[in-house]
């Protein structure tokens, strides 16, 4: 049986204030050695709450997380030598150079001296840092300042690496190097929990990915598995000038056998099928006394399970 | 590795990286710490004695205004220092940044990574006082009597109170907004240094009895009249029990006060 790292029971998070917000209902999760796991949802689904708790930053309302084993809640200072965090925005120490970040971070762990510098001379190498050793964090892109952040979350050799969006706010060929510095981790062993609400990032990252949303697990698997389960689907958006007389062609749309739903949107339809085959024809032509606008087609992927599971987009 | 030596190196991980930044701005914290005794001493003890005939305030500065005003700036560099040292830092990376995340994800209890702020910071605050005594000997007009006899009182008093400094920091910096620090330090920090019994003793406020009852709620009080029972104690002070028992009791308040605004606001 492989070990499991991140035992995630039963947890929530309430913030009771004028306005009381579930953040966390309840979610159940265990990661095993080695993956990368990814928690897709759409922002404030409770993704970033989760992380902060298992962080030991949050306090939870009521459940456990543990760490190889070990309470966060209880022991917190013994759990923190166990992971690594990239947080959502950055926290590197603006009064101290690239390499000090890295060797501070290493002290701050036990390192000694010597082991302390070889280890950020290592980490500097490895994520082709080397020659901006001597800059300061103001003075870093968004995507260099993530790279120090990654190389500073894995300096002390942790158990788990969490990242929480860690791509947000990333051009397109830092985000690469981000996801390719990832990959480098986990092919040396160590387990990932990242949280995104980009499905592309979660589908080619992830070894198992859990959609959360209003605090939720919806649904949990492989990135495959959960498309083949949930959605093998096609969604079709159309854009309509006007929806006047629509509900029999809907009615119509439904008594097909490969249409799983069709419905009216705010400025158009919906319609989710099995497949696409003889349907966009027939589609286009029944909807052209609408004044068809556009139309969208999204082939089955992670956005249509979500999409599927929840009705909304990710991004809405 | 057992966890107590564990929490200490990391402890000392943090304390080193506070040294290398101070390290970097040392001419500047020197500057910062040094130039309010400097000028004050170079005015009130250099310039008004030589002008006694046509100032009146040289006559309420007198002779031995030097050694009267040294404990009490000592207080003043080690109050100012200890405030510089953890409030503002503090303030700002509680705000924006969120630097104070970094800190936080130590393998250390979170009241340790407090603790360090505030050591780290009566360290500013020791230094910053021992500068003022070369000051006090070359700067006044006629010679400051320090004379101190009672080393142990002297270190107790110097460090108790370099911790009650950057207590009160650690109160402010985790109570107060960035956008409010400055406000604070004009309705709070300068109202207690002016009214801590740093430019007379506390005993000769005996004609203005309301005043003499309420600065005993200002901690800056002990810290000066702790500092004149030691570094110059033929000038009068209050009883040095009755100062080591307030500096301990400010200390632990202010810690404890500071400690749960610390951890609100890092534990959500």
């Amino acid at each position: 049986m492989t070990r499991l790292i991140v035992e995630i029971e039963n947890l929530t998070k309430i913030y009771e204030s004028k306005l009381r917000v579930v953040a966390v209902d309840g979610i159940d999760l265990d990661l095993k050695q080695g993956e990368i796991f990814g928690l897709l949802g759409p922002n404030g689904a409770g993704k970033t709450t989760t992380i902060s708790i298992a962080t030991t930053r949050t306090l939870p309302t009521s459940g456990t997380v543990r760490i190889a084993g070990i309470d966060v809640v209880e022991h917190p200072a013994h759990a923190r030598r166990l992971i690594g965090v990239v947080p959502q925005f950055n926290t590197l120490d603006r009064s101290l150079t690239v390499f000090e970040n890295l060797y501070y971070h290493c002290r701050y762990f036990g390192f000694s001296h010597r082991q302390a510098k070889s280890r950020s001379l290592e980490l500097l190498d490895q994520f082709l840092l080397s020659e901006r050793n001597g800059m300061y964090p103001a003075q870093l892109s968004g995507g260099l300042a993530q790279r120090v952040q990654i190389a500073r979350a894995i300096a002390h050799r942790p158990t788990v690496l969490f990242l929480d969006e860690p791509s947000a706010g990333l051009d397109p060929q830092s985000r690469m190097a981000m996801w390719e510095a990832v990959e480098g981790l986990h092919k040396e062993g160590i387990t990932v929990l990242l949280t995104t609400h980009y499905m592309e990032e979660a589908d080619s990252l992830s070894d198992r990915v859990a959609i959360i949303d209003y605090g939720r697990v919806l649904a949990l698997g492989s990135p495959q598995k959960l498309k083949s389960t949930f959605g093998a689907d096609t969604i079709f958006d159309l854009k309509l000038r006007s929806q006047q007389g629509l509900e029999p062609v809907i009615s119509a749309l439904k008594a097909r056998p490969d249409v799983t739903s069709a419905e009216a949107h705010a400025d158009g339809l919906r319609v989710i099928a099995a497949s696409s085959d003889g349907l966009l024809p027939d589609l286009v032509q029944t909807v052209a006394g609408f004044g068809l606008r556009d139309l969208a087609i999204t082939e089955p992927s992670l956005e249509t399970v979500f999409i599927k599971l929840t009705g909304r987009d990710l991004r809405e | 590795m057992n966890s107590p030596a564990f929490f200490l190196r990391a402890f000392l991980g943090l304390f080193l990286r506070d040294l290398r930044v101070l390290t970097r701005e040392l001419i500047p914290f020197v500057l910062r710490v040094g130039m309010q005794p400097l000028l004050f001493l170079f005015v009130f003890t250099f310039i008004l004695p030589r002008m006694s005939r046509a100032n009146p305030l040289a006559a309420g500065g007198g002779a031995d205004f030097g050694t009267i005003i040294l404990p009490g700036l000592m207080a003043v560099a080690i109050m100012f220092s200890g405030i510089a040292a953890v409030a503002l830092p503090l303030s700002s990376e509680f705000g924006i940044t969120r630097e104070i995340d970094d800190r936080v994800m130590c393998p250390l209890p979170l009241w340790a990574v407090a603790l360090e702020k505030v050591c780290f910071s009566a360290m500013q605050s020791i230094i910053a006082a021992l500068l003022v005594i070369p000051m006090a000997y070359y700067v006044p007009a006629a010679p400051v009597q320090a004379d101190v006899h009672n080393w142990f009182l002297f270190a107790l008093v110097l460090v108790l109170s370099s911790l009650l400094a950057g207590s009160l920091g650690l109160v402010i910096g985790s109570t107060v907004s960035p956008k409010h620090i400055g406000l604070v330090f004009s309705i709070i920090v300068v109202p207690i240094t002016f009214l801590g019994c740093v430019y007379y003793p506390w005993a000769w406020l005996d004609k203005i009895p309301w005043l003499q009852v309420g600065v005993l709620f200002n901690p800056i009080v002990y810290m000066s009249e702790g500092l004149r029972a030691s570094v110059t104690p033929g000038i009068t002070h209050m009883p040095w029990w009755a100062i080591l028992i307030a500096l301990v009791f400010f200390t632990a308040a202010l810690a404890r006060f500071g400690l749960r605004g610390f951890l609100r606001r890092v534990l959500s």
